[in-house]
């Protein structure tokens, strides 16, 4: 199993570990409840170094970028990110990602750790098969990530930054000097809902700089936080996580991501995605709260009043913040609006649940 | 992990105490840190006879959902009703305040078979 440069660390505060995409990870650290709320009161520290990172260079990277992302990758300036996917050619979902936009023939894709190998090959293979003029290179053992997560990560990371940090917007990026660590790439993006940044960089950088936040946040709240309050974090959000709740087999737009498909544009699968929309769209990927007492699980299934069956859970958890069973599901569309009463079959009961926005928090 | 030595384990992490003619059940220290923050807890059979190795609740964690089994035969008498608003007592004090059942046992010998917490330690590797 791999690890990341901060194994060590993580298992010496006593992490408990578990195998995530290939990766020993540290999952929670003294519970999911503190972790998620120091997330969203004051500030968290996630190691995702597991992520993958791939760079895109050359002539045609742009086109490629657009060929391959249901977003309109032609719309980012350098400095932007996009949130976007990677269709298949059957109307399913490769990956979902993050797009760095360094220059109009420099991009950064960050992918799915456990799709590392399966989106760097097909990448390759559509920018062989469409004849690209551009190189593709996996950065991922040579890059680790931070997620600094809360309203005080901003406070905390600025101390340690001489450009100004309150500049940067949401889904930007800057290369910024690091005190000690010299220039780091940061991102105004995470997987939390609670604002923050993600910030780039070298292996031999990373318990350093993993420590000196962590020291410098003491203060402020920040504690480390594993990938269950990430979880817990995300869904409370209404982000989809892959493996769960998007896959090769589900269409962006029955998951609720129609913003990052912009049909408009030209890349793999949209012809089929148009057509699937055209033709009628039978389910919807909604959010959730469990009424009865329980906890909605992948993979339970969902029922009308009538015990009919009309869809299933692909994630769900107690909310730390709300205190509340939540979840999301595909339903039949005739089941999306808010409001609706369903019904998760939760091992022999059929507790009671209705639907409601996204996101929970 | 603590692992007291005044009770018995069962393979399936459960202990259990002998408290005058009942016997008290919980879920290990070992358990409660598998499991992460327990959320909620259900007695499917209470004031029933329950065979050993019988399901006879779930514990609901955050991040995932386990059955709960019966180390000796009995019937179950009391669940713990501290558990329904502080089922996080199960992880701050396995032992004490988030004891989950009391059993009145079909046999107390049976108590016997069950190991002690040096033999448990060993079988989960702590």
């Amino acid at each position: 199993m791999k690890r990341t440069s901060l194994y060590k660390k993580h298992t010496d505060i006593g992490a408990k570990m578990v195998d995530f995409a290939g990766f020993s990870m540290p999952v929670i650290y003294t519970s999911i409840k503190e972790e998620h709320l120091a997330v969203r009161q004051s500030a968290g520290l996630f190691d995702v170094s597991h992520m993958g990172e791939f760079r895109i260079s050359g002539k045609d990277a742009r086109s490629l970028v657009q060929w391959l992302s249901s977003n309109d990758a032609d719309k980012l300036s350098p400095g932007e990110i996009q949130y976007s996917c990677l269709p298949n050619s059957k109307g399913g979902i490769v990956d979902d990602l993050l797009v760095y936009c360094i220059d109009p023939e420099h991009f950064m894709l960050v992918v799915n750790a456990s799709n590392i190998e399966k989106d760097f090959d097909w990448i390759e293979h559509q920018r062989i098969l469409k004849e690209f003029d551009a190189e593709l290179v996996n950065l991922s053992d040579e890059t680790d990530l931070l997620a600094l997560q809360g309203p005080k990560a901003e406070k905390i990371l600025q101390e340690l930054c001489e450009e100004d940090l309150s500049v940067v917007e949401n889904y930007h990026f800057i290369n910024a000097s690091i005190k000690g660590f010299g220039e780091l790439m940061i991102s105004r993006t995470g997987y939390t809902g609670a604002g923050g940044f993600e910030i780039y960089l070298k292996p031999a950088q990373t318990v350093e700089l993993w420590n000196v936040l962590l020291e410098k946040g003491k203060s402020d709240g920040l504690i480390p936080a594993g990938l269950a309050a990430r979880d817990t974090l995300r869904l409370e959000m209404g982000y989809c996580l892959y493996g769960n709740d998007i896959d090769e087999t589900t269409n962006p737009l029955e998951a609720g991501l129609g913003w990052i498909t912009k049909l408009d544009s030209e890349f793999v699968g949209k012809d089929v995605l148009l057509a699937q929309k055209e033709s009628g769209l039978k389910s919807r990927l909604v959010g959730f709260e469990l009424k009865d007492k329980g906890i909605p699980r992948k993979d339970y299934p969902v029922f009308d009043a009538d015990e009919n069956e009309i869809g299933r859970v692909t994630s769900g958890t107690q909310s730390p913040s709300l205190s509340k069973p939540i979840g999301l599901a595909y339903v039949d569309r005739k089941f999306r609006k808010k409001g609706t009463e369903i019904f998760i079959g939760v091992r022999k009961k059929k507790l009671k649940a209705v639907v409601c926005g996204l996101p929970f928090v | 992990m603590n692992f007291p030595e005044d009770i018995k384990y069962s393979s399936d992490h459960e202990w259990a105490r002998v408290e005058e003619d009942l016997i008290v059940i919980g879920i290990t220290d070992h358990a409660q840190r598998e499991l992460g923050d327990i959320v909620f807890v259900e007695i499917d059979q209470l004031d029933e006879e329950v065979e050993q190795g019988d399901v006879f609740g779930t514990i609901e964690a955050v991040k995932t959902v386990s059955d709960l089994f019966m180390p000796i035969k009995g019937t179950i008498v009391e669940f713990n009703e501290g558990l329904e608003d502080s089922p996080e007592k199960i992880n701050e004090d396995p032992y004490g305040e988030g004891w989950i059942v009391k059993l009145k046992p079909d046999n107390i010998k049976d108590l016997e078979e069950l190991m002690d917490a040096s033999v448990y330690k060993e079988e989960i590797g702590a």
